[in-house]
């Protein structure tokens, strides 16, 4: 049996993939470094940060659109991969001023007097002047970005171990998920978590050694490491789904308890997906948060991980580009919603407040999303291609959920 | 028996002072010149013998001569007691007769220095104890336990005999044990004193008695001096830095070359280029800058400064005691035996207080949880909207506080009208939404998060962002107070009674009544339950409402001792989750126990790290995660059919 070529199988992955391409070419184009400007720095920036949230959903999507695991803690690991980063960016930058505010002194400054300088200069707005142990590898970035993947894998690991191998599933599991990205959260927000509590990390725009390199390029750079990594991921992600391995995985999504009848070792597949998907979402943590600027505890807070859901749940669940579309379609909306630059809707005596009004406005669709179109964006695609679900109607026939219906039968 | 010696003593102690009794003017009559000229080392005597003279007239002299109203009349040269009357004074004679007036021009005032000024006020404390009047006693008493001294001792010993107020006498007794323990001469009736105080917590006792065992950290060479308190070994008790800053202090050992004194004396002595023959470029190492330094201190350069070597040997030579302020061995001693003693004491009511402490937000959480206990724990419905129906109960409380001002009364209809606006809310979420995704729990899941969103949204749209108050009528104000260690407020108690009635009420309702059997039955198997001619959809929506209702209610409960924001709720949610699981699904009394589990949880970590309620919360968040690992059912777990699975 001769096997077709991963794209003739996946058309979807090659149209997503020249989609991608020529979105980041044309965005190279119109901006203000390779271009006449027709895209300003901050969008190029909303932009690149919207990828990266593309790349996150793409992980959620797989842990719950395929996998039927609805994590409500993935942004969890997202944002603690961007503390590590953050950890890097802040601690070079701050080793470069301190150096160059020592110089001034007349004596070339020791390792100690840097090392002091610089825990001075980060941990004096939390009023501590010592590095905490956490810090010790912040000095170097190959380590630094070794922890940003291993600090949300090890952890996504320990935990996926202890729920899965107590068998909890279903909206335990979400709830159980939630605690923990409270709890993270909360622990940040002490000041003395050794990571500048509710303060956070703030000003990893700066990239350290690239002072006179305008924003203007370093933004460009980041969108297009951010398209690669979506790009990366989304054809890794594919090639995983379309495989055996992508079989099993929706067949435990549709029935735990068969499979492991079957003999396959679910527990094992759970806590793959869900420590690979952690390590998914802590990449885009690492491309994120040097483009947003700035990271605190309330990027952890339960409600992040639940917008992740929405979008997956607005752009359709179980389909790859579904959640790329739901993830970038309601972030942009929601910049564009809550910017301020929206003019106020007169209605009668009371007016319209866009930014007021927007979450009422998400919340509720996204309610109807639920109820009315659970396929989502995607669902429209299925449309195009005449892709439907038998419309089932009627008494079921058998006892099961899945069971045949009336009319169904009769065709 | 103590205690009555004691004061025995002390009167026959005072009980010469009254034979003394001779006329006041005559007294200052014969210290005139010292009187005049006062000084603070020789005037004591003559105010001691004015106070102690027995003359009533001592009492408006003495205050007169501190408020600076003795005066010389310039004419003749005699002292007068002046009171500012109109633009002079009425003057008053040292014998008490008056002496008509005069004005400003014709007297001098007599201008005592603060240093005389203090000694005259701590004799008239005498006077104000044997006031006519209770509160000026009282105030005098109070002012006197507010600042302590030795002085104050004898003129409060005198007064005991005379008080004949009880309450006064107890509190005069009391405060002249305080200043007996630690002013009297006598260290067998300093011991007495502190014998006698026994086991009593109060707070101003244990304030009394911790000045007696204040200690300082001292070093020597030789034998420790003075009342000993223990031994430090530099290293373990105390770090070696401590140590040497000890040493320092003392001026037993030169001071350490700090880095920055280090950096000056080498900015101080670059010479063509290069600090002691090491080039400027090449000190960027600790390691150069020392042999810079020392190349200096060979040159002379600069002072030298202890190194390592030598701030080892000072510290092997010395050593360091901590040694009680209070000299005599005695006291101290006792002082810490009942000091002990009150501790175990305090640190047992501390646990009883930890206990009601626990048990309220245990009641608090069971408030919030049992709404969810029925929507969640019986129809297995997750409603991630139930924050914002605790909301929206306390926000209908304002409201209605609003229109009727007497805060009983609101607060009475509040329960009602909460219940009702919250039980239409989750009827109405019921049939427009959780029906439709029954056999979808993930989706209902968020679905309720959407309508959670944006319910918040609009309730912050509506009242602002600034919290809103809910007042809890004047009856509940304050707090029960067992002594100074137990304490509960009414407000707590009062959610707590809420928190018994629900559970109550939901026995009932589930056990007992109509609605409780069909919800059961419902819940058991809905295909059956229809059979039997209930109806499945009108026991849901009645189920749900009620479990929304029971949110409003406990929103208003919460509001009362919360502030009401349009995120208090929020904040309630997955604790109340917790609880729902901790506990065990399906069972009431599982979510009991939750709540009490994760109250006292949360309170003992409190306890033990008490600046940090964050991290409180995050261990016992870590707590739940691991507890769902050996008890995946909760606490009390349903078993067989009624599991569901």
């Amino acid at each position: 049996m001769t096997r077709r070529s991963f794209f003739a199988r996946n058309p979807s992955a090659l149209i997503f993939i020249a989609c991608l391409a020529v979105f980041t070419l044309a965005v190279t184009l119109m901006s203000e470094a390779y271009g006449p400007g027709l895209i300003s720095t901050s969008f190029v920036k909303t932009l690149g940060k919207t990828l990266c949230l593309c790349l996150v959903a793409l992980a959620m999507d797989l842990i719950w659109g395929y996998a039927g695991i609805l994590s409500l803690g993935h942004m969890a690991f997202f944002a603690l991969g961007g503390y590590m980063i953050g950890m890097w960016l802040m601690y070079a930058r701050t080793e470069e001023i301190v150096v160059t505010a020592l110089a001034q002194g007349g004596l070339p400054a020791t390792p100690e007097e840097i090392q002091q300088g610089i825990a001075t200069q980060i941990f004096g707005v939390v009023g501590s002047s010592d590095l905490p142990a956490i810090w010790s590898f912040a000095h170097s970035l190959p380590l630094q970005l070794i922890l940003a993947l291993a600090v949300p894998g090890l952890l996504a690991l320990g935990f996926g171990w202890l729920a899965f191998r107590s068998r909890v599933t279903g909206v335990y599991l979400s709830i159980l998920t939630q605690a923990m990205t409270l709890a993270l959260a909360l622990y940040l927000f002490q000041n003395d978590s050794g990571l500048r509590g509710n303060n956070g990390l703030s000003g990893l725009q700066n990239l350290p050694g690239l002072g006179d390199t305008a924003q203007d390029l370093v933004s460009i750079w980041f969108f297009w490491a951010s398209a690669l990594a979506l790009g990366l991921g989304y054809l890794t992600l594919s090639w995983l789904v379309s495989g055996k391995f992508g079989s099993v995985v929706r067949a435990i999504r549709d029935d735990e308890a068969r499979v492991r009848f079957l003999g396959y070792p679910v527990e094992v597949y759970k806590l793959f997906l869900f420590t690979l998907t952690a390590l998914i979402a802590a990449l885009a943590g690492v491309l994120y948060y040097p483009q947003a600027g700035i990271i605190n505890p309330a990027e952890l807070a339960p409600i992040a991980s639940i917008y992740l859901a929405v979008w997956v749940a607005i752009g359709g669940r179980g389909r790859l580009y579904g959640a790329v579309l739901g993830a970038a379609f309601v972030s942009l909306l929601s910049s564009l919603f809550t910017s301020g630059r929206l003019p106020d809707i007169p209605l009668g005596p009371a007016s319209l407040n866009w930014v007021d009004w927007w979450l009422v406005i998400l919340g509720l669709s996204f309610v109807a999303v639920t109820l009315f179109a659970p396929k989502g964006i995607g669902g429209l695609f299925d449309r195009f291609q005449h892709i439907g679900a038998p419309d089932r109607k009627g008494a079921q026939l058998g006892p099961d959920d899945g069971s045949l219906q009336e009319q169904e039968a009769q065709k | 028996m103590r205690l009555t010696a004691l004061l025995v003593a002390a009167l026959m102690w005072l009980a010469p002072l009254p034979a003394l009794a001779q006329d006041a003017a005559a007294i200052v009559a014969e210290n005139r010149e010292q009187i005049e000229k006062p000084s603070r080392q020789t005037i004591g005597p003559v105010i001691a013998a004015l106070a102690a003279s027995g003359d009533p007239m001592a009492d408006d002299i003495l205050t007169a001569w501190e408020d600076r109203r003795l005066v010389i009349r310039k004419s003749d040269q005699a002292m007068f007691i002046a009171v500012t009357e109109g633009d002079g004074f009425a003057l008053t004679a040292l014998d008490g007769t008056a002496a008509g007036s005069a004005v400003a021009a014709d007297v001098t005032a007599l201008k005592p220095n603060a240093g005389v000024r203090g000694l005259i006020a701590t004799a008239l404390v005498q006077f104000t104890l044997s006031d006519p009047d209770p509160t000026i006693r009282a105030d005098a008493l109070a002012s006197i336990a507010r600042d302590p001294t030795a002085e104050a001792l004898e003129p409060l010993r005198a007064s005991l005999v005379s008080e004949e107020d009880p309450v006064l006498k107890a509190q005069k007794e009391r405060l002249e044990r305080f200043l007996t323990l630690r002013f009297d001469a006598d260290p067998a009736a300093r011991v007495a004193a502190i014998e006698s105080l026994g086991t009593d917590t109060s707070l101003d006792v244990r304030a009394a008695l911790n000045p007696l065992v204040a200690t300082k950290r001292v070093a020597s060479l030789g034998d420790p001096p003075g009342n000993l308190a223990r031994t430090l070994v530099p290293g373990t008790d105390l770090t070696t830095v401590e140590a040497y800053d000890i040493l320092v202090a003392a001026s037993l050992a030169p001071a350490r070359l700090t880095l920055e004194d280090q950096r000056a004396a080498l900015l101080a002595n670059i010479v063509d280029g290069s600090v002691g023959g090491i080039p400027v470029a090449a000190l960027n190492t600790q390691e150069a800058r020392n042999r810079a330094y020392t190349a200096l201190e060979v040159a002379g350069t600069v002072p030298t400064a202890a190194t390592d070597d030598e701030v080892t040997a000072a510290l092997a030579a010395h050593s360091f005691h901590e040694v009680y302020v209070e000299p005599d061995a005695t006291v101290t001693s006792a002082a810490t035996a009942t000091l002990a003693a009150i501790d175990r004491k305090v640190a047992f009511m501390q646990a009883a207080d930890l206990g009601l402490d626990a048990l309220s937000l245990a009641a608090i959480f069971f408030l919030a949880a049992i709404g969810l206990a029925i929507t969640f724990g019986v129809m297995g419905v997750i409603n991630m909207a139930h924050g914002e129906f605790i909301t929206m109960g306390a926000y209908t409380g304002f409201v209605v506080q609003l229109f009727v001002p007497d805060y009983t009364l609101s607060i009475l209809i509040a329960l009602p009208v909460a219940f009702a606006v919250t039980f239409g809310a989750g009827v109405a979420m019921e049939r427009l939404v959780i029906r439709h995704l029954y056999k979808r729990p993930l989706e209902t899941l968020l679905a309720t998060f959407g309508i959670s969103i944006a319910l918040q949204q609009i309730l912050k749209n509506v009242f602002g962002t600034q919290a809103r108050p809910l007042t809890a009528p004047g009856w509940l104000d304050g707090a029960l107070e067992f002594n100074d260690v137990v304490s509960i407020s009414y407000i707590r108690i009062a959610i707590f009674v809420l928190a018994l009635i629900f559970l109550m009420f939901f026995l009932y309702l589930m056990k007992r009544t109509r609605l409780g059997l069909e919800v059961r039955a419902v819940t058991q198997n809905p295909a059956m339950a229809a059979s039997m001619g209930i109806n499945p959809d009108r026991i849901n929506m009645l189920t749900f409402g009620l479990g929304s209702g029971i949110a409003g209610i406990a929103g208003v409960a919460i509001g009362l001792y919360a502030k009401v924001t349009s995120e208090m709720g929020a904040d309630y949610i997955v604790q109340s989750f917790m609880t729902v699981v901790v506990g065990g699904v399906g069972n009431v009394w599982g979510t009991l126990a939750g709540a009490t589990m994760i109250g006292s949880l949360q309170k003992v970590i409190e306890f033990l790290n008490p600046s940090n309620t964050l991290a409180a919360q995050t261990y016992m968040i870590l707590f739940i995660i691991l507890f769902i690992q050996f008890r995946p059912r909760g606490i009390i777990a349903l078993r067989g059919r009624a599991a569901g699975d």
